[in-house]
């Protein structure tokens, strides 16, 4: 525990990681999943790992949403993107994400117009200064994003902008939990939940994983002190025969979530039947795809998209890594071939991703497991 | 892009409600506060937003640890600052 004293609140952190250790029962391992790429990022910076027992291990989740988007969907794009009247918009984390073809940078290469943008409300400002040109926005992320497309999309119509509109690739976070839960290569004792999607959705539509799974969730903040007591709080439900939805980020998350956040969501969107998720394959109801009375803002319906589904590179390992089954060091070509600047699948390429945080902060925890495999 | 950014409400727009210039690390920037609709926001409250977006409404003492926690991860925050910087919403 050698980097505890880093923190502001050593004493704290100490004395959780005290607690922690003494709710473990002999003999037994626990193996918790944090959903959120953002609690992965914080985990690895802050060698949280090496302040847990060795009897607990935390599992990287599918929540990272340039990881999840799937080859096919990144060509469609950039089929596009490469037609001379379009402008494609794109948060930028998206933009080394590798397609069958190349990535957004590539293609930009190509002399594709293709720009980043911080917020949709740009993508639109972008249209209404290029009446000329159709201004696409490249839709990604849970359902922390979704409502800001979503509100963008409602101010288009009530602007009147007829040259915008989205290609909307944004997921849902509960049928990739459900799907996870479901996958037989993996055994879970709880789940480290998503802090911010959680102010979006709420506590409520965890219910079923502890009910139907027997699994307990804590919603977690994104601090080391926020994880550190998260995982107390999953062992002592644990360790007293309880599986229940918890908030431990009650100062952020409201137990109902955003009611004005879902009402846009679902004004603008409708599940679609299924959708691919990298690694992870088809999931039914698991995206959302432009409403019909939307149509003039949906880039699916206004382009014609190949929509050729492109299998993941052989040595890529991005599936494992999402559904925790594999370390992203135990990925064959981690570090070596794809690295953050030559990523070869999407988990390298944003820092939310598991094996951009573990490659930027991870070494500390990585010579610990060389030494605990050496003896 | 997940990771929130806190910022501070500077002023409240009477001709744009759906707006408000808010102080996030010293830019000031438009904030849309569409969603939280409902809420009542002033001069001097902390808002989390992404991507442009207030998502929820937070205290002070959130807003400084969240801030404390971003700083400390360095590159993907200063990412996600640049990219506001660049930002332009709703000017002009
Ligand atoms: S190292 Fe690269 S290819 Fe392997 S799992 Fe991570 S992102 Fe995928």
């Amino acid at each position: 525990m050698r980097f505890v004293d880093e923190y502001r609140d050593a004493g704290r952190a100490r004395a959780l990681a005290a607690r922690i250790a003494g709710l473990c029962e002999p003999g037994r391992r626990y193996k918790f999943m944090e959903v959120c790429g953002g609690h992965t990022h914080a985990i690895y910076k802050h060698g949280l790992e090496d302040h847990l027992p060795e009897a607990v291990t935390l599992v990287h989740g599918p929540g990272c949403p340039v990881c999840v988007i799937p080859m096919g969907r990144v060509d469609d794009a950039i089929h596009v993107a490469m037609r001379p009247d379009v402008i494609m918009t794109s948060f930028g984390d998206m933009m080394r994400v590798p397609g069958g073809g190349g990535s957004f940078l590539d293609a930009k290469a190509r002399g594709a117009d293709i720009r980043m943008v911080y917020s949709p409300l740009d993508a639109l400002r972008i249209a209404r200064d290029n009446p000329g040109k159709r201004v696409v926005f490249m839709g990604i992320g849970f359902e922390t994003t979704a409502p800001s497309t979503a509100m963008t999309v409602l101010r288009a119509r009530a602007e009147g902008i007829g040259n915008f509109s989205v290609l909307c690739n944004h997921v849902m976070i509960i049928p990739a939990i459900k799907a996870i839960l479901d996958s037989p290569d993996l055994r879970l004792d709880g789940f480290v939940g998503p802090g911010h999607v959680s102010a979006v959705i709420g506590c409520r539509p965890y219910g079923f994983i502890a009910r139907d799974y027997g699994k307990p969730l804590v919603v977690a903040g994104f601090e080391p002190l926020d994880v550190l007591q998260t995982v107390l709080r999953l062992l002592e439900q644990l360790a007293a025969g309880r599986a229940e939805v918890e908030n431990q980020y009650a100062r952020v998350v409201p137990w109902d979530g955003n009611a004005r956040a879902l009402d846009v969501i679902n004004e603008v969107m409708e599940p679609r039947p299924y959708f691919e998720w990298r690694g992870l394959g088809f999931i039914s109801s698991s995206a959302l795809a432009m409403r019909e009375r939307y149509a003039d803002f949906d880039a699916e319906r206004i382009f014609d998209l190949p929509g050729v589904r492109v299998a993941d590179p052989k040595a890529c390992q991005c599936g494992e890594v999402l559904k925790g089954v594999l370390k992203p060091w135990e990925c064959k070509v981690f570090g070596t071939a794809c690295t953050p600047e030559t990523p070869i699948g999407t988990c390298m390429v944003s820092s939310e991703g598991a094996c951009a945080a573990y490659y930027n902060f991870g070494r500390f925890s990585r010579d610990r497991v060389r030494e605990a495999t050496r003896t | 892009m997940c990771l929130g950014i806190p910022g501070e409400i500077a002023e409240i727009l009477t001709d744009r409600p759906d707006l408000a210039m808010v102080d996030v690390s010293g830019v000031r920037r438009a904030i849309n506060i569409g969603l939280l609709e409902g809420e009542r926001l002033a001069v001097g409250d902390w808002i989390l937003i992404h991507v442009g977006f207030a998502l929820s409404k937070i205290d002070e003492t959130e807003a400084r640890a969240a801030l404390d926690f971003l700083e400390s991860i360095g590159d993907a925050y200063d990412e996600e600052i640049a990219a506001l910087r660049e930002s332009m919403i709703e000017q002009g």
